[in-house]
């Protein structure tokens, strides 16, 4: 079983709809004894960083979390869940994040041209550098669906797929046994299902 | 590299799909679960459900047919029609939409755009604004399109980005339903006032008027429209080969 954190922020209906339709077992849920029972588990997020890492402490789950990725679980972040994983982001302000992945979360606003539209909305490529694990089941160049106006610096070793807006950009990270993906597999049609299976089969 | 977005837009009134459509794979036409599967197989890249129902019914079975949508379809939903309060973003967003649409509701309460960004995030804020020209300038109607605000469109679409909106729908009232291409001037008019995505909307008759719209303003994100699609006149599959034949960057799968 899979457990979708719920920690108040976001829309978590269409990513537990979008695990039953590959035929896994999803949760949504904010019990403890839940999480550390679930295989595997999923940070969600969309808004703003300051506001979910703050739910995230004060509810006592990104605590949660932390010892579950200890034990050795697999845990993956999807878009706003990816950034809360790394040390720290400059949206408005500088705010603490998770600390699991070396990195931080920084604007796009500073780095790219401003012929490039803020937030980037829409359906981009991956350039895989590691087709390894979560990206198994998928290939160069598939699109998926991103919203979002800040990304992630982080070392390349970390960095299983990059994608190009004015800049190339982290889309997914892995070290051991925790992801991340800044776009919505589950907002990614065909190929965000497979990456969701690739996920599921991990061990 | 973003491709430029291809988007069907459904009305929706007391749970059907209005407007007729006719395709021979689908067994109930006017079903949005069953259209909307068909569209996203098919190419789409984004979904708009426009709730077009007036009764409190009809709006509860908008809801439950948008849950339907969002079990089913994995592609982005956005919701607009009847957007007025913040307890209409939360109606909407509980059942699975991703953005929520706004037109009449941010005209009668100004606070709205700036209220739901905070709570939600600027990205599932879409302002929706139906343009025509009055007098030499642009002006936002409001009640789709039936009733002259006097706002000036775009001032009006720059405050409502400051105010938190990021994305923009511009509905050109004097090409819809012409069928004869985009709104370029106005188009242009809002690319260059704005930083954040621009989806054009009213007047696409041919997969040519598309070619034209992505050339012609190259910052647009997107292209939507309606009967084009549902009456078959336009095959989104076939319309993002064209687009690519043009060198226009698409998502083709």
């Amino acid at each position: 079983m899979i457990a979708i954190i719920d920690y108040g922020v976001g829309n978590l209906f269409s990513l537990q709809s979008s695990f039953n339709a590959i035929g896994a077992e999803a949760i949504v849920t904010k019990d403890k004894t839940v999480i550390e029972n679930a295989e595997k588990l999923i940070l969600p997020g969309v808004g703003a960083f300051e506001d979910a890492a703050k739910k995230l402490r004060e509810s006592g789950l990104g605590e949660v979390l932390k010892n579950e990725v200890q034990k050795g679980k697999t845990v993956m972040g999807i878009c706003l869940g990816m950034q809360l994983l790394f040390d720290k982001s400059y949206e408005f302000g500088v705010h603490e994040g998770l600390g699991l992945i070396p990195g931080n979360i920084v604007p796009f606003a500073d780095k790219i041209d401003s012929s490039f539209q803020i937030p980037q909305i829409g359906w981009n490529n991956l350039k895989l550098y590691d087709g390894s694990t979560i990206f198994k089941n998928i290939n160069d160049g598939d699109f998926v669906y991103f919203v979002h106006s800040y990304y992630a610096e982080c070392d390349k070793k970390y960095v299983l797929a990059t994608s190009d807006y004015g800049i190339e950009f982290t889309a997914a990270v892995g070290r051991d046994n925790v992801f991340g993906c800044q776009f919505h597999p589950e907002k990614s049609g065909e190929v965000g299902l497979n990456i969701l299976r690739g996920f599921c089969q991990m061990k | 590299m973003l491709t430029k977005r291809i988007i069907p837009c459904l009305d929706v009134k007391d749970g059907r799909v209005v407007k007729g459509v006719n395709f021979q794979s689908l067994s109930d036409v006017s079903s949005p679960v069953e259209l909307g599967k068909f569209y996203s197989q098919n190419g789409a890249d984004e979904l708009v459900f426009y709730d077009i129902t007036a009764s409190a019914e009809g709006r509860r079975l908008f809801t439950d047919i948008l849950r339907e949508c969002a079990a089913n379809i994995f592609i982005p939903l956005t919701v607009g029609g009847g957007i007025n309060t913040l307890d209409d973003f939360d109606r909407v967003l509980k059942c699975g939409a991703d953005k929520v649409s706004v037109n009449s509701g941010a005209i009668k309460n100004p606070d709205l755009v700036e209220q739901a960004a905070k709570l939600y995030g600027s990205q599932c804020v879409v302002l929706s604004a139906d343009i025509k020209r009055v007098n030499g300038e642009f002006r936002v109607f409001a009640r789709g399109g039936r009733d002259d605000t006097g706002l000036e469109a775009i001032s009006w679409i720059k405050r409502c980005c400051d105010n938190g909106a990021g994305e923009v729908v511009v509905n050109s009232i004097d090409t819809d339903g012409v069928k004869k291409g985009f709104d370029i001037e106005m188009l242009d008019a809002v690319i260059k006032a704005v930083n954040v995505p621009v989806v054009a909307s009213g007047g696409a008759g041919s997969k040519a008027d598309f070619v034209e719209l992505f050339q012609k303003v190259p910052a647009i994100s997107a292209g939507l429209a309606a009967s084009v699609f549902h009456f078959g006149e336009i095959a989104i599959n076939d319309l993002k080969k064209e687009l690519k034949e043009n060198n226009i960057q698409v998502r083709i799968n």
